[in-house]
């Protein structure tokens, strides 16, 4: 069963303003990125996928449900974690998260368990009695991630969770998001507005822009043969390359480093080879994956994003 | 083999229980708003000024109940309480409902109950019953401590029991009146701010700035202007109503024979506020 459909899905607002246009998408569970430029459509999606918006034309299903007519039943199983602050300064991160539970239908005793359970998850077992005002960003961050896991739904959407975190938090963040759709079995959709770091946790990408879709598939799919390697000459970069090219590898320049496309396991010998035969100074060797915002050449709105 | 003493991490668990419906989940955050309402599960700093209101109209209830018991005059009867203790009401709601609303507007709570099976309209009846019976409660309470005063000291055996229970129930009615009227007012206006402050100070200043209307208008010559001069405060509003479906010796306003426009206005205010309260928070929820 796909985890989110959309065929032709529109949204325009007064008529004038287009949000999102023809969005046709097929995903499978999993964790699943959803990156574009801010205003690119990214929340008017989540927001239809939540029910909340109606589209204007085209159909949408969640988990096999359609939200525009059977909200409920899409809500009770989605965890929604909003990009904004929103979270209530002078109460215990675990009474917020407990009542929370109870909005979505839990009993008290449950919900009472599973907010601790939820807060142990993100790593906020030992500070959940403290009042949540008194936290730092990355743990107001987690509260928000928690509350969208109290009730145990089977997909979290997930809007910039990232958002004001430093690099250390960013990166423990993405580590629990890759953690929950991995280990706990629920599917995610990360939106981002930052292509490099949802690539690295997520199973599948949907990149939108303008409202309108630029590519939704699998990023083993995207990456296939795209490993280049990085080679760092102290001198002679010039004479490599022309060398290179005499064998029929392409390479680009990329400042001081070649950047040579890696076509099959060979190719990595004949690299090494014709820097031996040159007899140049060899700084660097690195092989590296292709960064899918590479693939994303016609998306000059992305890449301008992705820094 | 493993040693009790290490915790392990068993891992995420999926809940397999029971998930209630809407009706589990309204109850739950009428309860919610209630105990929010007198601060209870808040703050110490919350729990001031409600219970600083509890003790006041308790402490009054109470000496009325004591000076009936010893001279066997009853100085307020049970509406007469109420409209003495409608000042205390406003200062009530006025501090409440920011609470109730304003607080989850502030701090961008909504989109988290919205995006659960909840609606606007379950949200907003939610929060409206709370404070309408918070409100009930805190006039509905001393009248009962009146009532036990003269049940329990009266001389005419079961008979005046039956007699003084007669005279509790319009008087609980009549303060259920003066609840849902100043609940209605107080949490529309409170919506419309995320600052308690303002709200609060807007709420108030809703009541006190129309009672001078009254007044004024009281003052004009005709009978009309001044049996129909009630209609310009809320206040006025439910003690004209009071006065009218609930007939006794001093109580309310003179309203003449314009009682039912009193209660026509009431329940037009009350509906008003209502719908309006609902189309605020449908345009909230669809963000």
């Amino acid at each position: 069963m796909s985890l989110i459909a959309t065929e032709s899905l529109t949204k325009t607002y007064g008529g004038k303003v287009t949000a999102l246009a023809d969005l046709t998408v097929d995903v499978e569970p999993g964790v699943i990125g959803l990156v574009g430029a801010n205003g690119a459509g990214k929340s008017t999606l989540l927001k239809i996928l939540l029910g909340l918006l109606a589209p204007t034309a085209g159909t949408v299903s969640v988990l096999g449900i359609d939200p525009t007519r059977d909200t409920d039943a899409v809500r009770a199983r989605v965890g929604y974690m909003p990009e904004h602050d929103s979270l209530p300064p002078d109460v215990s991160a675990a009474e917020f998260v407990t009542h929370l539970g109870r909005m979505s239908g839990l009993p008290r005793t449950a919900a009472r368990e599973r907010a601790s359970e939820a807060l142990r998850h993100v790593g906020l077992y030992e500070e959940r009695y403290r009042q949540i005002g008194g936290y730092s960003t990355g743990m107001k961050q987690r509260v928000k991630l928690a509350q969208a896991l109290v009730h145990d739904p089977d997909l979290l959407l997930l809007d910039e969770p990232t958002n004001g975190l430093d690099p250390a938090g960013r990166d423990a963040m993405l580590a629990l998001v890759h953690r929950i759709g991995t280990e706990f079995g629920i599917s995610v959709v990360v939106c981002s507005h930052l292509l490099g770091e949802v690539e690295r946790i997520c199973d599948q990408l949907i990149a939108i822009d303008g409202g309108r879709l630029l590519r939704a598939d699998r990023i083993s799919s995207m990456t296939t043969a795209s490993d280049v390697l990085a080679v760092e000459v102290s001198e002679g970069t010039d004479a490599l390359a022309a060398h290179l090219a005499g064998l029929g590898l392409e390479a680009s320049r990329d400042g001081r480093l070649l950047l040579v496309p890696l076509a099959d396991d060979a190719a990595y010998d004949r690299i090494l080879r014709a820097v031996a035969e040159l007899d140049l100074p060899l700084h660097r060797l690195e092989q590296r994956r292709h960064r899918v915002a590479e693939l994303f050449a016609t998306a000059p709105a992305l890449e301008a994003a992705d820094v | 083999m493993s040693d009790p003493s290490v915790i392990h991490d068993i891992g995420y668990q999926r809940y397999a229980g029971p998930r209630l419906g809407r009706g589990a989940v309204f109850g739950a955050l009428y309860v919610h708003g209630l105990r929010a309402a007198f601060g209870l599960g808040r703050s110490a700093k919350a729990k001031i000024f409600p219970w600083l209101a509890v003790g006041i109209v308790s402490l009054v209830a109470v000496i009325i109940a004591a000076v009936r018991s010893q001279i066997g005059v009853l100085p307020l009867d049970y509406q007469q309480f109420a409209d003495t203790l409608s000042w205390l009401i406003i200062f009530f709601v006025a501090i409440v409902a920011p609470e109730l609303v304003s607080r989850d507007l502030r701090a961008g709570v909504l989109p988290l109950y919205f995006s659960r099976p909840l609606r606007a309209f379950d949200y907003v009846a939610a929060k409206v019953a709370a404070l309408v019976t918070a409100a009930w409660l805190l006039l509905a309470g001393p009248q009962f401590i009146i009532f036990l005063g003269g049940a329990f000291t009266t001389k005419t055996g079961f008979r005046g029991v039956l007699d003084e229970l007669g005279d509790l129930l319009p008087g609980w009615g009549y303060s259920l009146i003066w609840a849902v009227l100043f609940a209605a007012i107080a949490l529309l206006v409170a919506s419309l701010t995320g600052k308690r402050a303002f709200a609060a100070g807007g709420i108030v200043a809703v009541f006190l700035m129309t009672t001078p209307v009254v007044g004024v208008l009281a003052f004009l010559d005709t009978n009309n202007s001044q049996e129909l001069a009630g209609l310009a405060s809320p206040m006025t509003l439910v003690s004209g109503v009071g006065s009218w479906l609930l007939p006794g010796p001093g109580t309310g306003i003179d309203v003449g024979r314009f009682g039912p426009v009193y209660l026509i206005e009431l329940v037009t205010v009350v509906a008003t506020c209502l719908l309006l309260l609902l189309t605020r928070y449908r345009k909230v929820a669809s963000l």
